[in-house]
């Protein structure tokens, strides 16, 4: 139990840790970070509303409170729970979670593409990541996959709606970013799609940013130069003078070349500061950055396991099973 | 005969009508209560009654009143969830178009215990020709002073609509039904915060059934203690079944809760027996969405109790030899239906409703629905079987709103107590496409409790 | 409510009241909660709910368009696509199947030579299986306009198309 009444204490795969009453699951784990942290496909902290819809962050309370230590039921969504005082949770060590969570990421695999090495987000893309650590070596889906045609939105942004797992995260940008959304959920079930309905171009300064968002490949940068060797990128911290955003940037270079601009990650995959279309689109010449030097890529992902350089994919079960 | 108390004039002739209704005694408990009652004695006799929602999950309807949040200065508003369409149940859509006033009564009731002043009923699209005779009900109501400014002198005011959804099963869930109220997707919230503190337009909210609300009529008019003398132990009052499928009499009944199942299925007063002379294969109790019964489970429980038609005694065995009275949607089957085959139907009709919010609804709805044609066509294998199973394991407990559960649950206890007829399929490719399997042998289970 | 001119789309004055009379049903400010309504009533008048139509219901409703779209794509009464005047919605689900659903949709096949979903030549009939319709216990049953026919047998089923046939207006789901 909390000594402090302005905290809470909750134990969260034996660690324990004091947060602030209304945080949720989710953060209070990524507060203690490491291997306690469960994996978060739909939840965004800067975005509001988001969560509660991809299931992998499924968690199990073991005990609810001090007050009421009752375990729950059902696994919950950590990013969506609040803790309360006393609260006692397990992510890695419950066999409940790891078994339903394999099952959540067969589920988001189910439907998904195998285009990894052709795919802009290869490398740091938390569905690979996910598949990686959760995945079974064989799909047990003999089904025709559901497919999409890819379309453009606008001259800057294409929609490859075929690798979409329905995260919602890019309405919930678009949504934040202005009182006149274009694009939102058409259709339901597994035939729901994001689009605009009619072809139609995002237009909002900042609209860019639904590409760094989006948890897997399904949003895509047009201006990406050399995509065909996405596996080669290397990431540059860079920033430069701007009047809309920050300007602080990852520049993904290939050679000396820009291949893309994107917004800074922090550890648990979420942008810190969105930058605006012109610095991510229109900025392509070195020479209109400063550049700080090379990104530091630390978080537990197929690239820092070791397999960026080799073209991961091959050793992911992704490709297993064509 | 047994009680009636919400069908008891509905074969008068004219009682859609506002003045026939009224002959009847009708607008009594409104009187009654607006005379007579404060708000809190009016949620104190429908605690007293014991009355459970009829909507489905059975809880008790006035502790679900008195946890409606009551913030200074917010208004608070009292939906009626008529989007009924849960397969096997027509029983609203019965009573909104046989006897419409009944349930405006019940809402004016209803709205006066909540102090709600601004209330709405949700009805399903396609039900649109009964939506046209609630409205022409309401205007009645409003025309002879039951609803508007100040109703009876009471000083109690009340706007009531009725407002159409569009074709989602899901907006029978209550947060997607706000969501649909709201003009938007029928895409169900996340809970916390329920809708008793923030639901219609972010204010405290409840939501009640067709059926719930028009039992708040009569639990005024006769006391809630009346009303909890009828039925059997917790089960109290009297409910609607919707009864369909290879009976004679297929229909809506209002019985008394505790009649014994097996009088229900035979006795001339309710479904007649099986039609054609046919033997009983299975039973769903409650509506598609809860456990189905093999025949030697029906009649009695696995302790060999006999049945009886309560939320307790159909649930009796729990899920591994129960089931559940759910929103009364009275399935019965014959030897001649397929398992395999039903199913696989249900299946598909929880594909087709899910909202695809959540991913293990989305997905896994859609690949029972074709591990399961691909097993009633012949061309399954004994692993497909494990594989159902296994899906339905990983969809259960895990998603956003019930919609998963309600998926998962048809395909385990079909599993469950017919994995014969499944396998026979898998066996019988041939022959499982010329006939059907008939009756499953008896099982013993061993005595587990819920 | 503002008045849109020069419009491809456009309601009557009697459908404009409606719309009126149903805003009102709302809070001020709520006027979303009319969208669903609204929309039975365009898809009523216009046929279908193409593009013109939504975005006149959005301008009608003070919304962005995608908020109709994303709406009029989620609910299965609702057709973006052109659908035949008269709509046979037969149901499918359980109860209809045990006592003959599929009968009934293959007879219709047959009858009017079209497959489930599919629109007859000359525009008069589409044929939509559906999921259960609230009428279980008077299977098997069908939906045209808001009209529900049930206990269906085929010749049931001739008679309703040749009486369709002669006065096509079933399909105004939400007109007065
Ligand atoms: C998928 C789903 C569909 C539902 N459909 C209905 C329905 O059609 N009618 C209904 O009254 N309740 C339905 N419910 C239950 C409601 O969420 C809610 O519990 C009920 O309306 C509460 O009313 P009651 O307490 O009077 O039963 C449904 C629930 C789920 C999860
Ligand atoms: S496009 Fe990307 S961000 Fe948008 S819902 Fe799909 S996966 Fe999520
Ligand atoms: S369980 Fe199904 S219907 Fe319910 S929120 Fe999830 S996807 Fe939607
Ligand atoms: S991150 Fe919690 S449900 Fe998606
Ligand atoms: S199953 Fe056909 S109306 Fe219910």
């Amino acid at each position: 139990m909390s000594e402090n009444p302005e905290t809470v204490s909750v134990t969260i795969d034996g660690k324990t840790i004091q947060v602030a009453p209304g945080t949720t699951i989710l953060n209070a784990a990524r507060q203690i970070g490491g291997e306690v942290v469960p994996p978060a496909m739909c939840y965004y902290s800067s975005l509001k509303g988001s969560g509660g819809k991809c299931r992998t962050c499924l968690v199990e309370v073991s005990k609810g409170s001090e007050k009421d230590p009752r375990p729950m039921p059902k696994l919950v969504a950590s990013c969506s729970t609040t803790v309360m005082d006393g609260m006692e949770v397990k992510n890695k060590t419950s066999e409940r979670v790891v078994d339903a969570r394999g099952g959540v990421v067969e589920f988001l695999l189910l439907n998904h593409p195998l285009d990894c090495p052709v795919c802009d987000q290869a490398g740091e893309c938390k569905l690979q990541d996910l598949a990686f650590e959760h995945g079974k070596s064989k799909t047990r889906y003999e089904f025709k996959r559901r497919e999409f045609d890819k379309i453009d939105i606008g001259p800057y942004i294409q929609l490859h709606m075929t690798r979409c797992i329905m995260c919602y995260r890019c309405v919930h940008t678009a949504n934040q970013l202005t009182d006149k959304r274009e694009h939102g959920v058409l259709h339901r079930g597994d035939a729901a799609e994001i689009g605009t309905f009619i072809e139609k171009s995002l237009e909002n300064d900042f609209i860019g940013n639904v590409i760094d968002v989006c948890p897997v490949g399904a949003l895509t940068d047009k201006t990406f130069r050399f995509r065909s060797r996405v596996w080669y990128t290397k990431p540059m911290d860079a920033n430069c003078e701007c009047s809309k955003c920050s300007g602080k940037a990852v520049l993904w270079m290939v050679g000396n070349e820009i291949a893309r601009v994107t917004g800074r990650k922090d550890e648990n995959g979420e942008v810190t500061e969105f930058i605006c279309n012109e610095c991510r689109f229109d900025k392509k010449d070195l020479s209109q950055w400063n550049v700080e030097g090379p990104r530091k890529i630390e978080r537990s992902s197929v690239i820092s396991a070791g397999h960026y350089e080799q073209t991961a994919p091959e050793h992911t079960p992704l490709l297993n099973k064509a | 005969m047994s009680k009636k108390l919400l069908l008891e004039h509905i074969d008068v002739e004219g009682i859609r009508t506002y003045d026939v209704y009224r002959k009847q005694g009708g607008y009594q408990a409104v009187e009654k209560a607006l005379k007579g009652m404060s708000s809190d004695d009016v949620v104190e006799e429908v605690k007293k009654s014991g009355l459970r929602g009829r909507g489905g999950a059975g809880f008790p309807t006035g502790m679900k009143w008195s946890f409606l949040a009551k913030p200074d200065g917010v208004p608070r508003h009292l939906l009626c969830n008529a989007d009924e369409s849960e397969p096997g149940t027509f029983k609203d859509r019965y009573l909104m178009e046989k006897i419409p006033h009944l349930l405006i009564e019940g809402m004016i009731l209803s709205s006066y215990a909540l102090g709600a002043n601004q209330s709405y009923i949700y009805i399903r699209g396609e039900y649109m020709f009964v939506m046209r005779i609630v409205e022409q009900a309401i205007a009645e109501a409003y025309a002879n002073g039951w609803l508007g400014k100040n109703i009876m002198g009471s000083g109690f005011d009340l706007d009531l609509a009725i407002t159409p959804g569009a074709g989602a099963y899901i907006c029978g869930e209550e947060t997607a039904l706000i969501e649909s109220l709201e003009g938007k997707r029928g895409n169900p919230r996340m809970k916390p915060p329920f809708p008793a503190v923030k639901g219609l337009w972010q204010r405290p909210t409840v939501v009640n059934n067709v059926e719930t609300i028009a039992a708040v009529v009569p639990i005024i008019q006769h006391g809630g203690d009346a009303y909890a003398a009828i039925g059997i132990g917790r089960s109290t009052g009297t409910k609607l079944i919707s009864a369909s499928g290879n009976i004679n009499k297929p229909g809506v009944y209002e019985i008394e809760l505790g009649l014994p199942v097996e009088e229900f299925i035979y006795s001339e007063e309710y479904c007649g027996g099986i039609k054609n002379g046919k033997r009983l294969k299975a039973l769903i109790p409650g509506g598609s969405s809860v456990p189905v019964l093999p025949h030697y489970l029906i009649c009695k429980t696995a302790a060999g109790e006999p049945r009886l038609m309560s939320y307790e005694s159909l649930a009796d065995g729990g899920f591994a030899t129960g089931s559940m009275l759910g929103s009364g949607g009275f399935i019965v089957y014959d030897e001649d239906q397929c398992i395999v085959r039903n199913t696989w139907n249900f299946s598909r009709f929880y594909h087709h409703e899910s909202c695809g919010q959540c991913s293990p609804c989305r997905e896994g709805t859609g690949w029972m629905e074709k591990v399961l044609h691909r097993i009633e066509e012949g061309h399954g294998t004994m692993e497909d079987i494990d594989l159902l199973w296994d899906i339905q394991r990983k969809i259960e407990g895990n998603t956003i709103c019930p919609l998963g559960d309600a998926a998962a649950w048809p395909v385990a206890a079909a599993i469950r107590h017919f994995r014969e007829e499944f396998e026979w399929h898998i066996n019988e490719p041939k022959l499982s496409q010329e006939r059907n399997y008939g009756l499953v042998t008896e099982k013993t289970f061993d005595a587990q409790p819920a | 409510m503002t008045a849109v001119m020069n419009e491809s789309r456009q309601f009557t004055p009697e459908l404009l009241e409606e719309v009126n009379r149903i805003v009102s049903l709302f809070p001020e400010g709520k006027q979303k909660s009319a969208l669903i309504r609204v929309l039975h009533l365009a898809q009523a008048h216009f046929g279908h709910l193409d593009t013109e139509a939504m975005d006149y219901v959005a301008r009608l409703l003070h919304l962005n368009p995608i908020e109709v779209y994303e709406v009029a794509t989620f609910y299965s009464m609702y057709d973006t696509k052109p659908v035949g005047k008269v709509k046979l919605e037969v149901c499918r689900t359980g109860p209809c199947m045990i006592e003959g659903a599929e009968r009934i949709i293959a007879h219709i096949e047959k009858r009017l030579g079209i497959k489930d979903g599919e629109t007859t030549a000359d525009g008069l009939f589409t044929l939509k299986s559906v999921e259960c319709l609230g009428a279980c216990g008077y299977a098997p049953m069908l939906q045209a306009g808001e009209s529900f026919h049930e206990h269906l047998t085929e010749e049931k089923v001739d008679a309703l198309i040749e009486e369709y046939r002669a006065n096509p207006v079933a399909n105004y789901m939400g007109l007065k």
